[in-house]
């Protein structure tokens, strides 16, 4: 790069939409296309080592080999029961994990905003942030009994103060230059609220959402060894009881695989829908 | 002929302070900060740093209230930001990086409610002005310094204010980025007949810009020393004849100041 600017190019005119969307795509595949061998040649090389490992040191019930696993897997899958268990505990997970983050995001921006309502819900966000789910695992059974509401408000309850917190530091962190600059562009405080405060904070909100995606599988599984009778929780907790190592590592790579799938849809659907409000890492 | 009403941007008897802690009376940036600008003139307020332009300008966008004095617009007291004020800040950071430069530079027009292809229009118009046709779609993230800060000189503009206040808005810049801009700004000064109010530390860049000079002491409770004519015919040249001599004499008066500085 020259340290003189070059004088504008006349002949540089405005791209029209269908090439700056074509644009958009290729970036797009270019940053998802060009590691895919490199992805894909670590999970294999992850699941040889584990082989070995397995095979090696370790007896099968101890320490089953993926082979031994995913045989156990495919009768699973066969009788369906598989998919009782993933169905069930994705579903727990994504609506807690939407219904939390759909209530701390506009919390979190309106503490982070005005003063007075940060003043008064300080104290419960400090207090309760320290409680983790699982100490309210049986109050909340014994208020809402032992069926799915139980486990989803678990859930909203881990996702609620990841994304709240993560959402008052992205409006801390907000220059306060932009505010400025919208104010004396004539923003009122409600309109500056959502033309800068709203898409500057984004990248912090879904960094939160991230963040309390994997908190939520976390606290599923937790819930689920100890208040019910199906998941992926139930299904590794249960399966102790017979010594079944297989399930077990069944339900702990489908927990692993379920989580590595959501978190890069998620980030596929913010590269694709908000990659201008910030970087993404 | 520029149409002139003496006592456009007037500060009278300015003071602030930042509060600090454990104190009732915060030290005073400014005091007995006065200051009168005329309609359509390029005024340069110019200091070391520290001494409190920054300060000055956000009183005058509004951003702070002085802790003593008025301060007046076209005969109206400032209060709070507004529209007829624009600011064109010193760091880049004051642009919104999730909008295009088109949607940047029409911002201003979008909080006022002008329809879409109006505001474009607008927007599109001024980026020409500043040199940046071709890059309406760009993000700031995809702008070189000089860029950004042409986009914060055309967003200002697209909101037709009374006043432009920047803020050593070419210091980050590299050498000939800076000088090209300088020129540029006069160039639109001319062209738009805007009042600015523009803060440097650079004499040069003041002798290189100004209708006149506010020349401010060095702070703490800071003031304007001496406000100087600059009659050197445009456009100017660093080589100009009588730039050396200009720039000699505002020297000698900030050095007169820093020698008195510590003597007291
Ligand atoms: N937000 C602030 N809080 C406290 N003191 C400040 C703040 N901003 C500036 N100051 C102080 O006020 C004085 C003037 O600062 P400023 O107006 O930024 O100077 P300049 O723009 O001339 O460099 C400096 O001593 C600086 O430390
Ligand atoms: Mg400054």
């Amino acid at each position: 790069m020259s340290v003189v600017e070059k004088p504008p190019r006349v002949d540089a005119l405005p791209s029209p939409p269908s090439v700056i969307a074509q644009r958009r795509r290729a970036r797009l595949r270019a940053m998802l296309g060009s590691e895919y061998l490199l992805y894909a040649a670590s999970i294999a090389g992850m699941i040889v080592l584990w082989h070995v490992v397995s095979t090696t040191f370790f007896k099968p019930q101890f320490f089953p080999s993926p082979a031994v696993v995913f045989t156990a897997a495919v009768e699973m899958l066969r009788s369906r029961e598989l998919f009782e268990h993933i169905g069930i505990s994705l579903q727990r997970i994504l609506t807690g994990f939407v219904l939390g983050s759909a209530f701390a995001a506009p919390m979190g921006l309106l503490m982070g905003s005005i003063r007075k309502v940060r003043v008064i819900f300080d104290p419960y966000t400090q207090f309760f942030r320290f409680v983790p789910s699982i100490a309210w695992l049986t109050p909340v059974v014994l208020w809402f009994g032992i069926g799915e509401v139980s486990k989803v408000l678990i859930i909203i309850y881990t996702t609620t103060f990841i994304v709240l917190i993560n959402t008052m530091v992205g409006v801390a962190n907000i220059p306060p230059n932009k505010l400025r600059a919208a104010a004396s562009l004539g923003a009122t405080p409600v309109k500056a609220f959502f033309h800068v405060t709203l898409p500057a904070t984004l990248p912090f909100i879904l960094t939160g959402m991230r963040l309390a995606m994997g908190n939520s599988f976390a606290t599923v599984v937790a819930a689920e060894m100890i208040a019910a009778d199906t998941g992926l929780g139930y299904l590794i907790f249960n399966s102790r009881l017979w010594m079944a190592t297989d399930k077990i590592f069944i339900g702990i790579v489908c927990l692993g695989a379920l989580g590595l799938i959501t978190d890069r849809f998620f980030r596929y659907l913010i590269v694709r829908f908000a990659h201008q409000y910030g970087p993404i890492e | 002929m520029r149409l002139t009403s003496p006592d456009f941007l007037v500060a009278r008897d300015v003071g602030f302070g930042y509060p600090a802690k454990g104190r009732a009376t915060p030290p005073a940036v400014l005091a007995g900060f006065d200051l009168a600008m005329t309609e359509g003139e390029l005024f340069c307020l110019l200091g070391p740093s520290g001494c409190g332009k920054t300060t000055v300008l956000n009183l005058l966008a509004g951003f702070l209230t002085p802790t003593g004095g008025t301060l007046t617009l076209d005969g109206r007291p400032i209060a709070g930001p507004g529209v007829d004020r624009a600011v064109v800040f010193q760091s880049d950071d004051s642009l919104f990086g999730w909008l295009r430069s088109i949607d940047n530079v029409a911002f201003g027009p979008r909080m006022a409610g002008v329809p879409r292809d109006r505001r474009n229009a607008v927007a599109r118009e001024y980026l020409k002005l500043v040199h940046l046709d071709g890059q309406e779609d760009k993000y700031p993230g995809e702008l070189s310094g000089g860029m950004k800060q042409r986009v914060q000189i055309a967003r200002v503009l697209a909101n037709d204010p009374k006043i432009l206040l920047m803020d050593e808005p070419f210091g980050a810049l590299d050498a000939q980025t800076r000088t090209r801009l300088q020129d540029e700004l006069v160039d639109i000064w001319g062209k738009t007949r805007k009042t600015i109010f523009f803060i440097t530390h650079d004499i040069a860049e003041a002798v290189l810009l100004a209708d006149r000079i506010g020349v401010m002491t060095q702070g703490p409770a800071a003031r304007l020393r001496e406000i100087i004519p600059v009659t050197l015919a445009r456009p100017r040249r660093r080589g100009s004849p009588g730039f050396g001599e200009m720039w000699e004499r505002i020297n000698a008066l900030i050095e007169d100041d820093a020698a008195t500085e510590s003597l007291t």
